[in-house]
């Protein structure tokens, strides 16, 4: 019964969130220029614009203007760019596949490399391995993204010529997905701008798996499970590492918002076509429609994905306290 | 015995001369402080002096190659500017944000952090839910959104000379809850001790018992996370530089530096970027390391290697 309560208020506060973010998104289009002019030229009399203002309700008041945005933004309608002429959501949907392709592409680096080399650094904290993987974490945490993505196109493909440097290359049409994923082109375009993206939260996992490692091995289940005898391995991966996993996953759920940050800096390095470049565009342009409706996007994610982790995890992990309830 | 001797036999002081890392860590970041702090006087030309750039001196690779020149250590950037005073200015301005985003970040957090922790209630729900909220929401991505729309809203010739301002603000309130969850933390620990009951029975005021009793007690956790603090809110800057967002050209910080020599590292002019991106990383890491180091003394909890 705690929980259905924790749940409710966790998805109320996720609504407030959403409803802030649109009152923002809204404000915006209220303040940044003057849909009208976006419209109809430098021509139009004063007294046919006050006609059409009219029309087109933006003399209306503040929260009747907001009411009819908010009705027509829950029906998936934000407006049509000024620049593409075409629905503001139907344009980023059709950018979001190269975004989703270059978060997998990181996160997949990241769990082949963070998970061992945290794990390893936890079970063997004095070997010099462990102080080397421990020592470049943090000089990979001190070397900002772009600049790992500048100097990988500086070395791989200035210098020795084996990458692509911008561009998402060739991609095939599989089951409605449009995707580099199917073509080997597609995959060799992919390669550093993944890396880039990865290195940047591949120092913080590692740190992380490492700390929850050590912490749970020192845990008297685990000494228990040594005093039985058992194999190094069998406690090191079945006991300790399943317990560790979890509060891993629910930062790694957090971080994806963090990454969809760090891709507008990648995009934009690698002018990969996807929603991080098409939103610095729209601000160069001051496409204010497709402004909004980046970050009404990028806000629904985000909610979405904390939303989810905090219900997961409190769900499966029973020793969580839940906010409001008593102890 | 002074206050300036018993520091200097500290253990404090101890520890930190003998571990090798923090010494040159610190001795790094003076330097490049210092050197930021007095670029007026070091630096061979003044970058925003317009007379002195001849555009005819552009792209001059550094000294050491064959075709540099001695007037420019470290070479010119495509507008005829002295890299290295370029840099000691760009480093200056980095700098300035940095410390400033963080004092506005520190006097947020640790104001509303004392609050809630000692006055507990709605307040303390409330500010908590709010940072909650805050933290979920990616700092980079809240400052790119903000400084996306002003930048669309005043205009590029506007934003450009509000940019240190809108910075500051921008990365000093997106990081509040860093200081204000830590400080409440540390003042949930403190407020039941005998000390600061003694102050309420005497009648202090609340104000003075947060401020003057309780807050110095607060104090290393404070400290182990400014100097980290600091080091992301050079990277933040450097970031918003990068894609625009931050500093105008004319008025470069290490971030719009980097951001201006990339386009010619096709063109093998790669010191224009290489050299701001050194410095960059070379501050960032070693205040990193400072923080690291800060964290394993101040903070005994932690784990030892």
């Amino acid at each position: 019964m705690d929980y259905f309560y924790f749940a409710v208020r966790r998805l109320l506060q996720a609504l407030l969130v959403m409803f802030v973010i649109s009152l923002i998104g809204f404000s915006i289009q209220d303040n940044l220029g003057d849909p009208l002019r976006e419209l109809v030229g430098q021509s139009v009399s004063e007294a046919q614009r006050q006609e059409l203002r009219d029309r087109m309700g933006l003399n209306d008041p503040f929260l009747v203007q907001y009411g009819r945005f908010l009705a027509k933004a829950v029906q998936g309608d934000l407006g049509q760019s000024y620049f593409f002429k075409k629905p503001a959501l139907e344009v980023i949907a059709a950018k979001f596949p190269a975004t989703l392709e270059l978060v997998i592409g990181a996160t997949l680096i990241i769990i082949t490399f963070a998970v061992p080399l945290g794990v390893f650094c936890a079970i063997r904290p004095k070997s010099w391995f462990s102080k080397f993987v421990m020592g470049f974490s943090i000089v990979g945490i001190s070397v900002p993204v772009f600049l790992t993505a500048i100097f990988s196109i500086y070395l791989f493909s200035v210098e020795l010529g084996w990458m692509p440097s911008f561009g998402r290359g060739e991609t095939r049409n599989i089951l409605g997905w449009q995707s580099g994923f199917f073509t080997v082109d597609g995959l060799v375009h992919l390669i550093l701008p993944s890396i880039s993206l990865a290195s940047i939260m591949m120092p913080l996992f590692i740190r992380l798996i490492r700390s929850e490692m050590m912490e749970i091995l020192q845990m008297d289940y685990i000494r228990f499970a040594w005093a039985k005898g058992l194999y190094s391995k069998r406690v090191w991966f079945l006991h300790a590492f399943k317990n560790t996993l979890l509060p891993v996953i629910t930062v790694g759920g957090v971080q994806v918002g963090t990454m969809l940050a760090y891709t507008i800096l990648t995009e934009s390095v690698f002018q990969w076509p996807g929603m991080g470049f098409l939103f610095l565009e729209a601000v160069n342009r001051v496409d204010t429609p497709l402004i909004i409706a980046y970050i009404i996007v990028v806000g629904l994610i985000f909610v979405v994905t904390n939303t989810v982790v905090d219900l997961v995890y409190t769900w499966v992990n029973p020793t969580v306290k839940l906010v409001g309830q008593k102890s | 015995m002074s206050a300036f001797t018993t520091f200097f036999q500290s253990d404090f002081v101890f520890r930190f001369k003998r571990d090798k890392v923090a010494v040159i860590s610190l001795i790094v970041v003076v330097v490049l402080v210092l050197s930021a702090l007095f670029a007026p006087l070091i630096a061979p030309t003044n970058p925003y002096d317009l007379t002195t750039i001849d555009i005819m001196d552009s792209e001059i690779p550094p000294i050491w190659t064959e075709e540099g020149e001695d007037r420019f250590l470290l070479g010119t950037d495509p507008q005829g500017r002295d890299m290295l005073s370029t840099i000691l200015y760009g480093m200056r301005i980095s700098l300035t944000i940095g410390f400033f985003a963080v004092l506005l970040q520190a006097f947020l957090g640790v104001s509303i952090g004392l609050l809630s922790g000692y006055i507990g209630g709605r307040v303390d729900a409330f500010f908590m839910r709010l940072a909650d909220i805050q933290l979920s929401l990616s700092t980079l991505m809240v400052a790119i959104i903000a400084l996306a729309v002003f930048q669309a809203g005043f205009g590029a010739e506007l934003y450009s000379d509000l940019a240190i301002i809108m910075l500051v603000l921008v990365i000093g309130i997106a990081e509040w809850p860093q200081y204000a969850r830590t400080v409440r933390a540390s003042v949930l620990a403190e407020k039941h001790k005998e000390y600061v009951d003694a102050a309420r029975v005497i009648g202090m005021s609340r104000r003075r018992i947060m401020v003057r009793h309780i807050l110095p007690n607060t104090l290393s956790p404070i400290l182990v996370i400014s100097t980290i603090q600091v080091a992301n809110a050079i990277i933040s800057e450097a970031a918003l530089s990068f894609l625009g967002l931050g500093m105008p050209v004319n008025k470069p910080s290490l971030g719009s530096l980097i951001s201006s020599g990339f386009e010619f590292i096709f063109s093998g002019s790669w010191w224009i970027t290489v050299i701001p991106s050194i410095v960059l990383v070379a501050l960032i890491l070693s205040i990193n390391l400072l923080g690291d180091w800060l964290r394993d003394v101040l903070n005994p909890k932690l784990y030892k290697d």
